[in-house]
């Protein structure tokens, strides 16, 4: 297995102020992905995943401790320089699909490329070849509500896809979708793993963790346990 | 790669394709606008109207304002026009009571009162005024006959169309030579040349030898200042003038019966320098109040006239741009309330570019790029119809209009002006937003 390690998380710390109260949500978690490892993050409700989401999709900054991407610190950037490594270093896929309602498949899937200035004709091809990695070759010009839901994942997939990220994120891909399609788009995440994708997927559903090769719980803001499958 | 280098890059790369980039925001703005096309026109209506209205309305003020300027100058801003007028009707029941003939207006002496004792004075245009029916075989026309000297048009920058002027030699002589207006001729002459014809008045026959441009584009010269010009006009010698209808005049109308003595209806006075003008102009007045205890003359400075005439025009310059201001306000309002309804529905669609690398900056120009393609494509809608509107006003309601080039010019980039100012707050909300918060939006 590759060893270099590409997401790090050193004694991260995440709280909120509501009102008064202070909720600490990340109560120093320190964690190691290396290259192509296939993790899944579990844990009830309440315990910290969409906070240690957040954080490693690099939307929000943690309150202490440090966050290495790749080899750069991201966990005191400014904003602009967060969006730019947002854009080119990471992947998202969340359980509504979150596609552009006005924009087409594969304008959808350009976006990220979009945003990095990169010039159309490359930008369209790249984004018209991933289209066809996830068999949606004849639907490229439709609108997203045109589409299923496991269509309108994987155009997602493809999206976060086309910047060649680093990692890939995915908050709880199958949520909205039933059995037969959710194992149809796991089966697209393990493809992706044998090609040596990084992919992190956070769940709650123990069929989609058993797929993976590292299984990590959460509890109270805390590592519970890290198993290795 | 380190941090920096890799924001040096897409600093670069910004440069690079800016133009591009613009151009798929536009198209992006452009997409979005035209998924929802009613609310877009709708919100454009107000910029529309605001710049149709400012355009149509300068327009036609301008045409207004240029119309009587024209009339004004066509006096000649260095004369000073003196009219007999008709004193007040309690002294004409008095007069007529005595004599039967009414004896006003201003007198030769008075003429040489001015000649003698006011200088900067050049020259006097004397003139008789009356109105009589013109015959020519069957056809006729009501005219107003201008008894008066040859340097008549050069004085009032008036200019001779067909033929000539009659010259100080006819003047002397008393010729019966006549000029006639252009509108005259058409209706006496539809078909044929009126020069070198005689046309009748009473038993007496006047040949012509011009005929005098028209005065102005519009037909008529309607509602015209107090310089009216009327369509039917006749010049002939001042000496012929006299020669034909005398000292009095007869007036009979439908059973009432008139008699008037007027030496001279209408006098020009022409002052050497303009800048005399108005001190000429107070003296000649202080002159004729101590010679006319009845009013019965009246004095027209051009000059004035033309002064007051700007003036007016500054007025309504203001007012059109205070109305032209609020219009624009109340349209850019419109835009900044649909812009901001439009940045809280999409607030999702902020959080997915966000996450996917869009920057503040990225999400302040999509939104500003809509803003400005609303009242931008506003403004141009209002341009094309402001522009428009006089043509049919001018078409349907025969007056002058005049579109100034900068008018719809200043229109435009103004509309554009309105949608960076009042589309900035929506679109800095909207790059403000939190993506986290704005990605959990439902």
């Amino acid at each position: 297995m590759a060893a270099t390690s590409i997401v790090r998380f050193e004694n991260v710390r995440k709280t909120y102020k509501m009102g008064l109260v202070v909720v600490e949500a990340l109560r120093g978690v320190s964690i190691d992905f290396k290259e192509g490892e296939y993790v899944s993050i579990m844990g009830p409700s309440g315990c910290g995943k969409s906070t240690m989401l957040n954080l490693l999709g690099c939307l929000d900054r943690p309150t202490s401790g440090r966050y290495l991407l790749g080899n750069e610190d991201v966990s005191q950037m400014d904003d602009d320089a967060l969006s730019v490594v947002r854009g080119l270093r990471l992947g998202f896929i969340f359980q509504s699909y979150n596609l552009i309602q006005q924009l087409s498949v594969v304008e959808n899937i350009e976006i990220p490329l979009y945003y990095q200035g990169r010039p159309e004709a490359e930008i369209r091809e790249k984004a018209i070849k991933l289209a066809h990695l996830v068999g949606l070759e004849k639907r490229l010009d439709h609108k997203p509500f045109e589409l299923s839901g496991g269509q309108q994942q994987r155009v997602a997939i493809a999206r976060a896809l086309v910047n060649d990220s680093l990692v890939i994120l995915a908050d709880e891909p199958t949520g909205n979708l039933d059995s037969a399609v959710g194992a149809e788009i796991l089966r697209i995440f393990d493809d992706l793993h044998r090609q040596g994708k990084t992919i992190i997927i956070v769940t709650h559903d123990n069929e989609v963790a058993k797929r993976t090769q590292r299984a990590i719980r959460l509890r109270d803001g805390q590592l519970e346990s890290d198993v290795r499958q | 790669m380190s941090a920096n280098n890799s924001a040096f890059q897409v600093w670069r790369s910004d440069f690079a394709f800016a133009k591009g980039r613009l151009q798929r925001a536009i198209r992006a703005a452009i997409k979005s606008l035209w998924l929802h096309r009613l609310r877009s026109l709708l919100t454009m209506l107000g910029i529309v109207f605001g710049v149709c209205s400012v355009i149509a309305m300068l327009a036609i003020g301008e045409g207004a304002s240029f119309e009587a300027q024209e009339e004004i100058k066509s006096l000649g801003s260095q004369n000073i026009i003196l009219r007999s007028v008709k004193p007040p009707e309690e002294q004409k029941v008095s007069n007529t009571q005595q004599s039967y003939v009414l004896d006003y207006g201003i007198q030769y002496l008075d003429l040489q009162r001015i000649k003698a004792t006011i200088p900067g004075v050049t020259i006097v245009v004397p003139g008789r005024v009356m109105r009589d029916y013109v015959w020519h075989t069957t056809r006729r026309v009501e005219s107003e006959i201008f008894g008066t000297v040859p340097w008549y048009p050069e004085m009032r920058n008036q200019r001779v169309a067909k033929g000539r002027f009659f010259s100080e030699r006819e003047m002397e002589d008393a010729v019966a030579v006549c000029v006639i207006s252009a509108e005259m001729a058409r209706k006496l002459f539809p078909i044929e040349s009126s020069l070198g014809r005689d046309v009748r008045i009473g038993e007496d026959y006047y040949r012509i030898i011009g005929v005098m441009e028209p005065v102005l584009q519009s037909a008529g010269g309607k509602g015209g200042t107090s310089a009216n010009t009327p369509a039917n006009r006749m010049f002939m010698p001042l000496s012929a003038a006299r020669a034909r209808f005398g000292e009095v005049l007869m007036k009979r109308r439908s059973g009432s019966f008139e008699a008037e003595k007027v030496a001279l209806h209408e006098v020009t006075v022409k002052v050497t320098s303009e800048r005399d003008v108005m001190e000429v102009a107070a003296a000649v007045k202080n002159l004729l109040e101590r010679n006319h205890k009845k009013k019965d003359y009246e004095l027209i400075v051009p000059l004035e006239l033309l002064k007051r005439a700007e003036r007016t025009k500054q007025i309504f310059n203001v007012v059109l741009g205070s109305i032209a201001a609020i219009s624009l306000l109340v349209g850019g309002i419109g835009i900044m309330n649909i812009m901001l309804a439009n940045v809280t529905e999409r607030t999702r669609e902020i959080g997915i570019r966000r996450a996917l690398g869009a920057r503040r900056r990225d999400i302040v120009t999509q939104f500003l790029v809509e803003a400005v393609m609303l009242s931008g494509t506003g403004g141009l809608l209002g341009v094309i119809l402001g522009v428009s509107i006089p043509f049919v006003v001018t078409y349907f309601a025969d007056m002058v209009t005049i579109v100034t080039f900068w008018s719809p010019l200043a229109a435009f980039t103004i509309s554009g002006l309105v949608g960076v100012v009042f589309g900035i707050y929506p679109a800095l909300r909207a790059a403000d937003m939190d993506p986290v918060e704005a990605l959990r939006h439902e």
